[in-house]
């Protein structure tokens, strides 16, 4: 079992570290233009020997156009997710342990977000600031936040009742250390969790953004934009699809069991 | 005659990351018919293990029976190898030839099914009953353990019984199918203690009228002395010793059968003694004489109660409105003494945990006065409630819930002073050590989390924390019911230590009268809410004056074979409920002083 759990921890890191190699690394080391030179005789070509993973309906070489999405996909997704946390957290986290008047203002607020498909109002924000990666980022984070709150406050509710918060109350801790040091540890493994599924949304929430011509601006690659794209094709090119489909498949599959040993090292009780 | 099981050194062993664990091993019984067979033993010795064997249960939990033969004789008469036996036969026994009771009957119920479903199911599945006689019989069954309204209950779900109710529908259904032998897994461990004796009347009925054989499972000594004809002693899942009832009680032969005996509390034993008395342990002499006699104190008063009141509101209708009041604590006052113990004793529901909560102000009391050494808790403000809070810890029942599973117990047992900014760096460091030395728990545990310790040790843990602020009032909510009898009495006498060196006052909220005896000066009686009988420990023990004292005091098991109590079927007791509308206005808590000190309420 322990074994099991530090090989899963291993491949995990080793699939993150190779995908973050790629996003910084990857960029500098390809052809310049070699992502966006088009080449109209040789469209939708299939896997060869000249484009490794086949071309799109423009000619551009899929391979090149993957690589160079790497940075714009994972900086606009793990951006957006931190920033989710960031304002979710705190959100959750009072209005889960105080309850009562304020958890009912506060929830009220993050209601009224939920009732907005979260794309709409990514979508909205994003058109209101305009399309440029920060403002992408910031609407994607906005977005995503009441998920994230409704989910914290959950915890936070649970772990409020917890004999040990009790305990910590009638030691005389005031609140605020209760929730650093009691509530907050013990909400984390949800928190991690629904981060790093969160991070998958936050990728394709993107290349919805960019469809709608929000998100990343062409000639600029994003594996958001290239799924997107390959939408009308799937039938006569399926790898236009299947390409960014695995980054991003391979990249959950990591944060996922990253995320799973990260709980187990945090959590005193698995060693 | 033949018996009805024989285990034959039963081996189960689980299958770990880390290799396989032994459940248990050399484990050999017999059970004749009509005969009780208790299995007595503390938490982890295996006696769950064991019984689940029998159904072949075990494998549902990941263990295997690696060695051994466990034979039932069936109703047919042949003998059926339980190890061998293909999943499709045991689908037969269980359930029709061998019936379980659980330990929680909420949960061995399914909640969106009525109590006629429960029972029929099992009823047209073994016997091929029509829907029409399965439904009949179903009638009969709840009759037969004594349900009030039987054709009413059949058609309610199991959220509307009540707790004795529930194990009565579990039992029936166990009933149902006339089984010869009936397991019984801790059946009466989550009951209240009156509850507990009317269960354990009714199975010994059952027993006697169909003659069938029963394995009964518990921790509990008294029980054990109550119920069974023979009992096996298990520890760290062997058999430790195997003999009558009376040879286990009055004659054990091996030490750990005798430390087991030596910890329990018998009720009754106190009688004529004015002053507590700390636990009999084995091995603990020494600790014993060094008991000195009880300091004659002069009584000084630490922890005045007036008319305390708490209620909490019941919510309805779509705006959510509060329509009723769960009277929690009802008009209760008293006084309690520096280096004493005042017992609040009563079953689930009677409100002695709220009335310890209201007086921390975990909880706000509705109205009322706590006064602790001559300040009104109740008109402090949030910021000198949190100053007052040095003067009055809490101790709660579970040692796995009240400790944080992310920190060191350093840091836990440390945080109270650093609140308080009473000391800190290596005055901080040394504090906590001779804490841990206090409570006696090894210094090396101190950079543990605390799932590595046990029970009685996160306790003790627990027990350092309250104390790193020198407490004048410790309220111990039900502080050592989850602990195992002998850890327990290492915690009681612990608690009883402490108080005499560092003149604690404990307010001990407990369910358990025996252990009450024991140790309390003084003794309250709650019931709805309400204080019914006060006084001296000897006074309300000796000569209980309400009735309900006088019930609860009759339904304590005694851990004695020669004293039983519940030969015959006891009368149903109604359930009462604490739910008032909100124009009721209850009466004033007014008592009869019948002896100095001893009130008993008014009816």
């Amino acid at each position: 079992m322990k074994r099991f759990k530090t090989t899963k921890g291993m491949i995990g890191i080793i699939l993150l570290l190779l995908i973050a190699l790629v996003a910084i690394v990857g960029p500098m080391v390809i052809p310049p233009d070699a992502a966006t030179a088009m080449d109209m005789r040789a469209r939708r070509a299939p896997p060869s020997l000249t484009h490794i993973f086949g071309t799109d309906q423009l000619g551009r070489d899929l391979m090149y156009r993957v690589i160079l999405g790497t940075r714009t996909s994972l900086e606009i997704a793990v951006s957006a997710v931190v920033m989710s946390i960031v304002l979710g957290l705190p959100l959750g986290l009072i209005s889960g342990y105080f309850g009562g008047f304020v958890d009912n203002v506060l929830m009220r607020l993050v209601d009224t977000l939920l009732a907005f498909p979260a794309l709409l109002l990514a979508l909205t924000i994003s058109a209101v600031l305009g399309p440029n990666i920060q403002n992408t980022i910031i609407a994607i984070g906005v977005a995503f936040t009441p998920y994230l709150a409704r989910i914290i406050r959950g915890e936070a509710l649970r772990v409020a009742q917890m004999p040990y918060v009790e305990a910590a109350r009638s030691a005389g801790t005031t609140d605020l250390m209760i929730m650093w040091r009691h509530v907050l540890p013990n909400i984390l493994p949800a928190v991690i969790v629904q981060g790093t599924i969160s991070l998958a949304f936050a990728i394709l929430a993107e290349a919805g953004l960019s469809f709608l011509g929000l998100g990343t601006q062409p000639p600029a690659a994003s594996w958001g934009l290239m799924i997107q794209a390959s939408r009308d094709q799937l039938d006569i090119a399926p790898w236009t699809a299947l390409v960014p489909g695995l980054a991003v498949a391979l990249t959950v599959l990591g944060l996922n069991m990253f995320g799973d040993v990260l709980r187990d090292i945090l959590d005193p009780r698995s060693k | 005659m033949k018996d009805i099981v024989s285990v034959d050194h039963l081996r189960v062993e689980f299958a770990t990351g880390d290799g396989p664990v032994v459940g248990v091993q050399d484990v050999s019984f017999t059970i004749a018919p009509g005969e009780t067979l208790c299995v007595v033993g503390e938490s982890g010795s295996g006696k769950s293990v064991t019984s689940l064997s029998l159904m072949r249960l075990v494998e549902f939990g990941g263990g295997t029976i690696t060695q051994g033969a466990l034979t039932f004789m069936r109703a047919d008469g042949t003998t059926l190898d339980v190890t061998a036996a293909s999943s499709q036969v045991m689908g037969q026994v269980r359930g029709n030839e061998i019936g379980m009771i659980f330990q929680e009957p909420m949960t061995a119920l399914n909640p969106v099914f009525t109590i006629e479903r429960q029972l029929t199911d099992g009823l047209m599945l073994h016997k091929g009953l029509t829907q029409e006689a399965a439904s009949a019989r179903a009638l009969d069954l709840l009759k037969s353990v004594r349900i009030p309204e039987p054709e009413r209950r059949l058609r309610q779900y199991p959220h509307e019984l009540s707790g004795g109710m529930r194990q009565r529908v579990v039992i029936a259904m166990a009933m149902a199918c006339e089984p010869k032998l009936l397991i019984a897994d801790e059946p009466t461990t989550a009951l209240d203690v009156t509850i507990q004796a009317e269960i354990l009347a009714l199975i010994n009925r059952l027993k006697r009228e169909n003659g069938m054989a029963v394995l009964f499972i518990t921790h509990d000594m008294a029980v054990v002395a109550q119920m069974a004809d023979r009992v096996v002693v298990m520890y760290h899942g062997r058999i430790v010793e195997t003999g009558t009832v009376e040879q286990i009680f009055e004659n054990p032969q091996e030490n750990y059968t005798k430390a087991l005996l030596a910890a329990v509390p018998k009720l009754g034993e106190m009688k004529g003694k004015a002053a507590p008395e700390r636990m009999r342990l084995i091995g603990d002499e020494a600790a014993r004489a060094a008991q000195t006699a009880p300091k004659s104190r002069k009584p000084e008063v630490l922890l005045q109660v007036k008319n305390l009141t708490t209620r909490f509101p019941v919510k309805g209708g779509i705006l959510r409105r509060t329509v009723a009041q769960v009277h929690a604590v009802e008009d209760v006052s008293f006084t309690l003494n520096v280096g004493e113990t005042l017992a609040l004793v009563g079953e689930s529901g009677c409100g002695k945990s709220s009335c310890g909560r209201s007086i921390l102000r975990l909880i706000e009391p509705t109205s009322g006065e706590v006064w602790i050494g001559g300040r009104d808790i109740g008109a402090l403000n949030h910021h000198d409630l949190r100053r007052a809070r040095a003067d009055m810890q809490m101790v709660f029942q579970d040692p796995f819930a009240s400790l944080n599973p992310y920190r060191r117990l350093k840091a836990q047992v440390a945080e109270p002073i650093q609140n308080f900014g009473l000391a800190s760096g290596t005055d901080l460091e040394a504090r906590v050590v001779q804490l841990f030395d206090r409570v006696r728990l090894p210094r090396e545990f101190m950079t543990r989390f605390p799932h590595e310790l046990s029970g009685g040790q996160r306790q003790r843990a627990a027990i350092a924390r309250a104390l790193a602020v020198n407490p004048k009032l410790i309220v111990a909510d039900e502080a050592v019911s989850a602990l195992d009898v002998s850890v327990q009495a290492q915690v009681l006498n612990l608690m009883m230590e402490l108080q005499e060196d560092l003149g604690l006052s404990y307010l001990f909220i407990s369910h358990d009268m025996a252990v009450v005896e024991r140790i309390a000066h003084h003794v309250g009686v709650m019931y709805l809410g309400r204080i019914v009988e006060i006084g001296p420990r000897a006074a309300v023990f000796d000569n209980p004056q309400h009735p309900y004292t006088q019930s609860l005091l009759s339904a304590v098991p005694i851990a004695d074979p020669r004293k039983r109590r519940f030969a015959d079927d006891l009368a149903f007791k109604p359930i009462t409920s604490p739910i008032f509308p909100l124009s009721y206005q209850p009466a004033k808590s007014t008592y009869t002083e019948i002896a100095p000190g001893h009130l008993v309420l008014n009816a």
